[in-house]
C-alpha cells in the first residue's frame, strides 16, 4: 500500500539505488542502502538508513524517512552501481571510470577504495579527454565486469590493478547494461536490441550467442537474470517493453509485453521470490509484474510479532519446473501487474528489491523506501 | 511593468563602456575599450542610488582573474538566483508535483468542492515552503560558518515571509471566506506567523506560578489580543484564585469573555443574528466599564476596553502586537466582527504609521484586494520566479486573474511561468522540471521549450535519450534532428561507426546515414573486412532509409552468401546491385573485381545473358570516362580491366557451350 512509502527529497537526481546485500543467513530486512546522483556539478554516492529498528510501530508500520549517514564525492554522473561485498560498491561513471568505494562501518564514512582510471574510453585511452561513459557493471565478488558506450567489456578482479580481459569494440553499438548468465558467462544488451552471451572461457572475442529483437532494433537498457532458472532473462527496451527470453531456444524473445510508455530504465526478478518482478521507466511509473499462480499458493509471507520477518518459502519455486514466465501468453490470465506510483512525473532511473523491502530513486529528486511490499 | 531596476555590483557605465548579449535565463555584461577616456575621474555619484534588492541578481566575473586596471572584465548575471540554492531544490521539486497535480484537477468539479480543491492546493504549496524553512533553519544552527548562517537566516525570513504572504492570498482570494469565518481565518493566521511574543508566553506559562510572574498581565493581554478567550480565561482564574477580594470583578470579567459571540464556521447563525448578539454583548461591557466595575484594577479595565474596541486602549498595547496587521486584525475582532472582505480596506491606514516594508506593501495591497498589485509587488521584492509563478497560476486556476491581459501577448500567468521555467533551464540539473511548467503555457511554451531544450549539454547517450524523449513526446521532429545529428557526429568522430549509424537512423537522418555508409564502405575497401558486422547485419527494414545504406546491407548480404558458398545467388545478387543501379557508380570497379572470383569457378554460374549484362557494365563504366580520365588511371586499373574482359569472354565461352549443351540433350 502507498501510505507504507517513505519518501525523501533529496536535492539531487538520483540515479542508481541499491539495498546493502545481507549476509547469508540474515532474518531481518535489508537496513541500509547506497544512492547515485548524476547530472549534478557535484555527484555524490550516499549511504542511507531506512532507520533502525526502535522506529518501527507496534504493529510494525514504519515511521520516518531516510537518514543519510555518510557521503562522498563522485567524478561524473553515477551510471550504474553495486555492491561487491557488505562493504565496497563498486561505481561506473559517465567519465568512463571505475571506483570501488569501501563503507566504513564504525565511523560512517565514506573512501575510494580502488580505481580503473578510463575503464571505458574512446580511440586513446591515454589523451588528456577521450573517456567514454561506462554505462554497466555487474558483481561476482572478486569479479567484476563493466560494459560501456565505446562497446568494450571490462573484467576486473577486485584488488588487482589490471583489467583481467578486456574486449575492445565487443559490440559496434553501445552496450546499456551487462549481468552475469553463470560464473563465467555474461549477458549484454545494446542499442539495437541485441542481447548476447559472452564466455570468458573462449579466447575469441566474439559473443556465443546472439539474440535480437525483430524488426524495429528497439534498443535494450536492462537486463536482469531469473535467479533459479538461469535460462530465463528479462529486458527491458526504449519503448517501455518488457522482454522474455529462453536462452536454451530460439534467437527472439518468448514473450514481449507491454508496460511502460518510455524508456524502461531497469528490471529485476525478486531475488527470493523470482515469480515477481519490477520495473521502471523514463515515464514515471514502477510496475510490480506478479505470476505466482493462485493466490491460495502465494508464498507465505507472514509478519511474526511485527518485529522479525521471514522471508518468502523457497518451496514453490522448486515446484514450478515450467516457469510461469514462459508460458506461451503470460498476460493471459496468470499475470496480475500493478503501477506502484499512480501520481509520478518524472522518471523513476533505479530501483531495487531485497527480501520485503523496495528502494527507488527518481529525477524529481526523490528517494522512497516501501518496507512492506507485499502487506 | 513588474520588472525591477537592478544593479550588477561591480559593473560601472561611468568608466567603462559596456556591452551587452541577451540569453535565454543570463544576459552577459561585458566591459569595452570603446570610448574610453584616459583618465576616468569618478563622478562621485554618491553610492549607488538604489540598494541591490536582496538577491534580485547575481553576478560573476569571470575570465580574467585578477587582471588589471587596464583589463576587461565580463559579468555573468542571472536572472533567478534563488534557482541556485542546494535547500531550495526541494522546495522546486516538490511544489512541481503540485503544479502538475493542480494543471491535471478537474476543472469540472461543482463550485464547493472545486474550492476545496483549490484551498487544498494551496495548503499543500505552503507546507512545502514551511518544510523547506524547517531545513534551512535546521542548516542555520547545524553550521559554523557564520557567512553560510547568515545566508540560512536571511532565506528562512524570506521563506517565512513567502508563507505569510501566500496564506493571507489563500484566505483573502483562493477561499475567499464569508464574513465571520473570514475573521477566524485572519486571526488564526496572526496567531501562526506573529511569533514574537510565544517566548513570553512560554516563559510565563512554564514558570512555578504564573499569576506571579511579572509579565502575567502582558501574556493574559497577547491571549486577548488575538482573540485566544479559553486560554485568557484560563490564566485568569488562576489570578483570581489568589485574589479572594476582588474574586467578583473577575467573575464579571470571565463572564464578559465567556459570553463574547464568535462568528460560527458553519451556516447556524445569520450575519443579522450574530451583530444582534454581538450588539447586545457590546453595551453589556460597555455598561460594566461606566459604572467602574473595573476601576480598581487597570489591567482589567483596559482588557474590558480593548473588548469594546476602544482604538487607544488597543494601540496602547502595540507592542504586544508587533505588527500593523496584527492590529489591524485585532481592531476588526472587537469593533467589526462581521466584517465582509471588501470592507477591510476602511480600517487599512489607522495603523499603517510605520515606514512601507515591501512586506508591508505587499500585505496592504492584499488586503485591498489589489491583487495585480500583490504580484507586481512580490516580484520585485523576491530574489526568485517560483513564489509569483506558482502564486499566480493558482489564483489563475481560481478564474480571478482571467480579465487581465498584458500588452504583449501572453497574459500575466504564462509570462510568469515562462520566466520561472527559463530560471530552471538555466540550471545544470533542474532543467527536467521547467518541461512541464512550459508545456502548460499555450501561447509561447512551445517556442521557449524548442529554445531551450538545444542549449542542453548532452555528456552521456542516457541524458541525450532523456532529452530526445522530451522532443519525441511532443513531436519536436527538428529538436529530434538536431540531437540525433549531434550524437551522430559524436559517435562519429570518435570512430563509432555503429553508434553513429544508429543515430542517424533513429533520426531518420538519410545524409547523415549515406555519409556513414560510404565510411563502412572506404574502410572496407582499405582494408578489404567489414568492420561492425552485428550492426550491419541486422539492418532489417532500416535498411532502406538511403541508397547508400541499402546497398551496404546488401553488398554485405553478397559476401554472406558467397562466404556461405551460395555461388549464383551471390551472382545475381551483385549483378542486381549494379543493374538496378543500388550501388554508387564508384564501387562498380570493386563490385565487378568482386565478380572475378565467380568467373573463375570451375562451375559455371553466370548465365550467358547475365555475362552479357556483367560485360555492358564493364563497358558503361569505361566509356562513361573521359579520355583525361583514361590516361590518369594507373597500370593497375588497366590491367584490372583486361583481366575482367578475358573472364568475361572465357566466362562466356563456357556458358555458350554449356548451354547449348543443356539444349542439345
Amino acid at each position: 500500500a502507498m501510505e507504507d512509502v517513505c519518501a525523501r527529497f533529496v536535492s539531487q537526481k538520483i540515479s542508481k539505488t541499491r539495498w546493502r546485500p545481507l549476509p547469508a543467513a540474515a532474518l531481518q530486512p535489508p537496513d541500509l542502502f547506497a544512492t547515485g546522483s548524476w547530472d549534478n556539478e557535484d555527484n555524490r554516492i550516499s549511504i542511507w538508513s531506512v532507520g533502525d529498528l526502535g522506529n518501527v510501530g507496534l504493529h510494525g508500520e514504519y515511521q520516518g524517512e531516510p537518514q543519510l549517514l555518510c557521503d562522498i564525492r563522485h567524478n561524473g554522473d553515477v551510471m550504474d552501481m553495486q555492491f561487491l561485498d557488505q562493504e565496497r560498491i563498486v561505481v561506473a561513471s559517465s567519465t568512463g571510470t571505475v571506483t570501488v568505494f569501501r563503507h566504513h562501518q564504525k565511523n560512517q564514512t565514506l573512501s575510494a577504495n580502488q580505481r580503473w582510471e578510463k575503464a571505458h574510453y574512446h580511440v586513446d585511452q591515454d589523451t588528456s579527454c577521450g573517456g567514454a561513459a561506462c554505462t554497466g557493471v555487474i558483481c561476482n565478488n572478486p569479479e567484476i565486469v563493466t560494459v560501456g558506450e565505446d562497446g568494450r567489456i571490462n573484467l576486473f578482479r577486485a584488488d588487482q590493478k589490471d583489467a583481467v580481459r578486456t574486449i575492445d569494440n565487443a559490440d559496434s553499438s553501445t552496450l546499456h547494461a551487462v549481468t552475469f548468465l553463470r560464473t563465467t558467462e555474461i549477458l549484454t544488451v545494446n542499442s539495437i536490441g541485441q542481447l548476447k552471451i559472452w564466455d570468458f572461457r573462449q579466447q575469441r572475442n566474439e559473443p556465443s550467442q546472439i539474440f535480437s529483437l525483430t524488426g524495429d532494433r528497439v534498443p535494450l537498457h536492462c537486463v536482469d537474470r531469473h535467479p533459479n532458472q538461469q535460462h530465463i532473462v528479462a529486458t527491458g527496451g526504449q519503448n517501455g517493453m518488457l522482454s522474455i527470453w529462453d536462452i536454451r531456444q530460439g534467437t527472439m524473445p518468448v514473450a514481449l509485453l507491454n508496460a511502460h510508455e518510455a524508456e524502461m530504465w531497469e528490471v529485476h526478478f525478486h531475488p527470493s521470490n523470482p515469480d515477481h518482478l519490477f520495473t521502471c521507466s523514463e515515464d514515471g511509473s514502477l510496475w510490480h509484474w506478479d505470476t505466482s499462480t493462485d493466490v491460495s499458493e502465494k508464498p507465505s509471507f507472514l509478519h511474526q510479532g511485527g518485529r522479525s520477518t521471514t522471508y518468502f518459502s523457497h518451496n514453490t519455486i522448486n515446484q514450478s519446473v515450467v516457469s510461469a514466465w514462459l508460458s506461451n501468453d503470460p498476460t493471459k490470465d496468470r499475470m496480475e501487474i500493478t503501477n506502484l506510483i499512480p501520481n509520478q512525473t518524472l522518471s523513476v532511473n533505479s530501483l531495487d528489491i531485497l527480501g520485503p523491502c523496495l528502494v527507488y530513486g527518481t529525477d524529481a529528486e526523490a528517494i522512497y523506501v516501501n518496507r512492506q511490499l507485499f502487506a | 511593468a513588474a520588472v525591477p531596476s537592478q544593479v550588477v555590483p561591480g559593473a560601472d557605465p561611468s568608466a567603462r563602456q559596456l556591452c551587452f548579449a541577451w540569453g535565454p535565463a543570463e544576459v552577459l555584461v561585458c566591459e569595452t575599450l570603446f570610448g574610453r577616456r584616459s583618465e576616468s575621474p569618478s563622478r562621485g555619484e554618491g553610492g549607488p542610488g538604489r540598494a541591490l534588492l536582496p538577491g534580485t541578481l547575481i553576478a560573476y566575473v569571470a575570465g580574467t582573474g585578477e587582471g588589471g586596471p587596464s583589463s576587461s572584465r565580463l559579468f555573468v548575471v542571472r536572472k533567478d538566483q534563488d534557482i541556485y540554492i542546494q535547500t531550495l531544490r526541494k522546495l522546486f521539486n516538490e511544489s512541481h508535483g503540485i503544479f502538475i497535480g493542480l494543471q491535471r484537477s478537474e476543472e469540472e468539479l461543482a463550485g464547493k468542492s472545486r474550492k476545496a480543491q483549490l484551498v487544498q492546493v494551496s495548503k499543500n504549496y505552503r507546507s512545502v515552503i514551511r518544510a523547506c524553512m524547517e531545513d534551512m533553519h535546521q542548516a542555520a544552527i547545524l553550521t559554523r560558518d557564520p557567512a553560510l548562517h547568515s545566508q540560512y537566516s536571511t532565506q528562512v525570513s524570506i521563506l517565512s515571509a513567502m508563507e505569510l504572504i501566500w496564506n493571507l492570498c489563500e484566505i483573502l482570494f483562493v477561499e475567499a471566506a464569508a464574513a465571520g469565518p473570514l475573521l477566524l481565518r485572519l486571526l488564526d493566521w496572526v496567531r501562526l506567523h506573529v511569533c514574537d511574543v510565544d517566548n513570553i508566553v512560554h516563559e510565563v506559562l512554564s514558570s512555578e506560578n504564573p499569576s506571579k510572574h511579572e509579565l502575567f498581565w502582558n501574556v493574559v493581554d497577547v491571549f486577548v489580543l488575538q482573540g485566544r478567550m479559553d486560554e485568557a480565561r484560563h490564566l485568569l482564574s488562576k489570578e483570581a484564585s489568589a485574589n479572594p477580594t476582588s474574586v467578583n470583578m473577575y467573575k464579571i470579567l470571565d463572564d464578559l469573555m465567556k459570553k463574547m459571540p464568535v462568528p460560527s464556521l458553519g451556516n447556524t447563525q445569520t450575519l443579522t443574528e450574530m451583530e444582534l448578539k454581538w450588539q447586545h454583548w457590546h453595551e453589556e461591557c460597555q455598561r460594566y466599564l461606566q459604572d467602574g466595575t473595573f476601576a480598581s484594577n487597570s489591567h482589567m479595565e483596559s482588557i474590558c476596553k480593548i473588548l469594546l474596541g476602544d482604538e487607544d486602549a488597543i494601540l496602547e498595547k502595540k507592542d504586544l502586537m508587533t505588527t500593523w496587521y496584527h492590529f489591524l486584525v485585532t481592531r476588526l475582532l472587537y469593533s467589526h466582527p462581521t466584517v465582509k472582505p471588501m470592507e477591510l480596506r476602511m480600517d487599512l491606514f489607522l495603523g499603517g504609521e510605520s515606514s512601507p516594508e515591501p512586506l508591508d506593501t505587499i500585505l496592504m495591497a492584499a488586503f485591498e484586494f489589489e491583487m495585480h498589485q500583490v504580484i507586481k509587488e512580490c516580484s520585485i521584492a523576491l530574489s526568485n520566479w517560483w513564489f509569483v509563478a506558482h502564486l499566480t497560476d493558482l489564483l489563475d486556476h481560481c478564474k480571478l486573474l482571467q480579465s487581465h491581459n498584458l500588452y504583449f501577448g501572453s497574459n500575466m500567468r504564462e509570462f510568469l511561468l515562462l520566466e520561472y521555467a527559463s530560471g530552471l533551464f538555466s540550471h545544470h540539473s533542474l532543467w527536467q522540471l521547467g518541461v512541464d511548467y512550459f508545456d502548460h503555457c499555450p501561447e509561447y511554451g512551445r517556442v521557449y521549450l524548442e529554445l531551450h531544450i538545444e542549449r542542453i549539454p548532452l555528456n552521456t547517450e542516457q541524458k541525450a535519450l532523456k532529452v530526445l524523449r522530451i522532443c519525441e513526446q511532443r513531436q519536436m521532429h527538428e529538436q529530434v534532428r538536431s540531437i540525433c545529428k549531434i550524437m551522430a557526429m559524436k559517435a562519429l568522430r570518435n570512430n563509432r561507426l555503429g553508434s553513429a549509424l544508429s543515430w542517424s537512423i533513429r533520426a531518420k537522418d538519410a545524409a547523415f546515414a549515406t555519409l556513414i555508409s560510404d565510411r563502412f564502405l572506404k574502410d572496407y575497401c582499405e582494408s578489404g573486412c567489414f568492420s561492425d558486422l552485428d550492426l550491419i547485419d541486422n539492418l532489417g527494414p532500416s535498411m532502406l532509409l538511403s541508397d547508400r545504406l541499402t546497398f551496404l546491407g546488401k553488398y554485405r548480404e553478397f559476401h554472406r552468401l558467397y562466404g556461405e558458398k551460395r555461388f549464383s545467388e551471390a551472382a545475381k545478387l551483385l549483378l542486381m546491385l549494379m543493374t538496378a543501379h543500388i550501388a554508387p557508380c564508384s564501387f562498380w570497379m570493386t563490385l565487378l573485381t568482386d565478380a572475378l572470383p565467380l568467373l573463375e569457378q570451375k562451375e559455371v554460374i553466370f548465365s550467358a545473358e547475365q555475362t552479357y549484362e556483367l560485360m555492358r557494365c564493364l563497358e558503361d563504366l569505361t566509356a562513361g570516362k573521359s579520355d583525361k580520365q583514361k590516361f590518369q588511371d594507373d597500370d593497375v586499373e588497366i590491367m584490372k580491366v583486361e583481366m575482367l574482359r578475358l573472364a568475361l569472354a572465357r566466362n562466356l565461352a563456357r556458358v555458350i557451350v554449356k548451354e547449348g549443351t543443356l539444349e542439345g540433350s
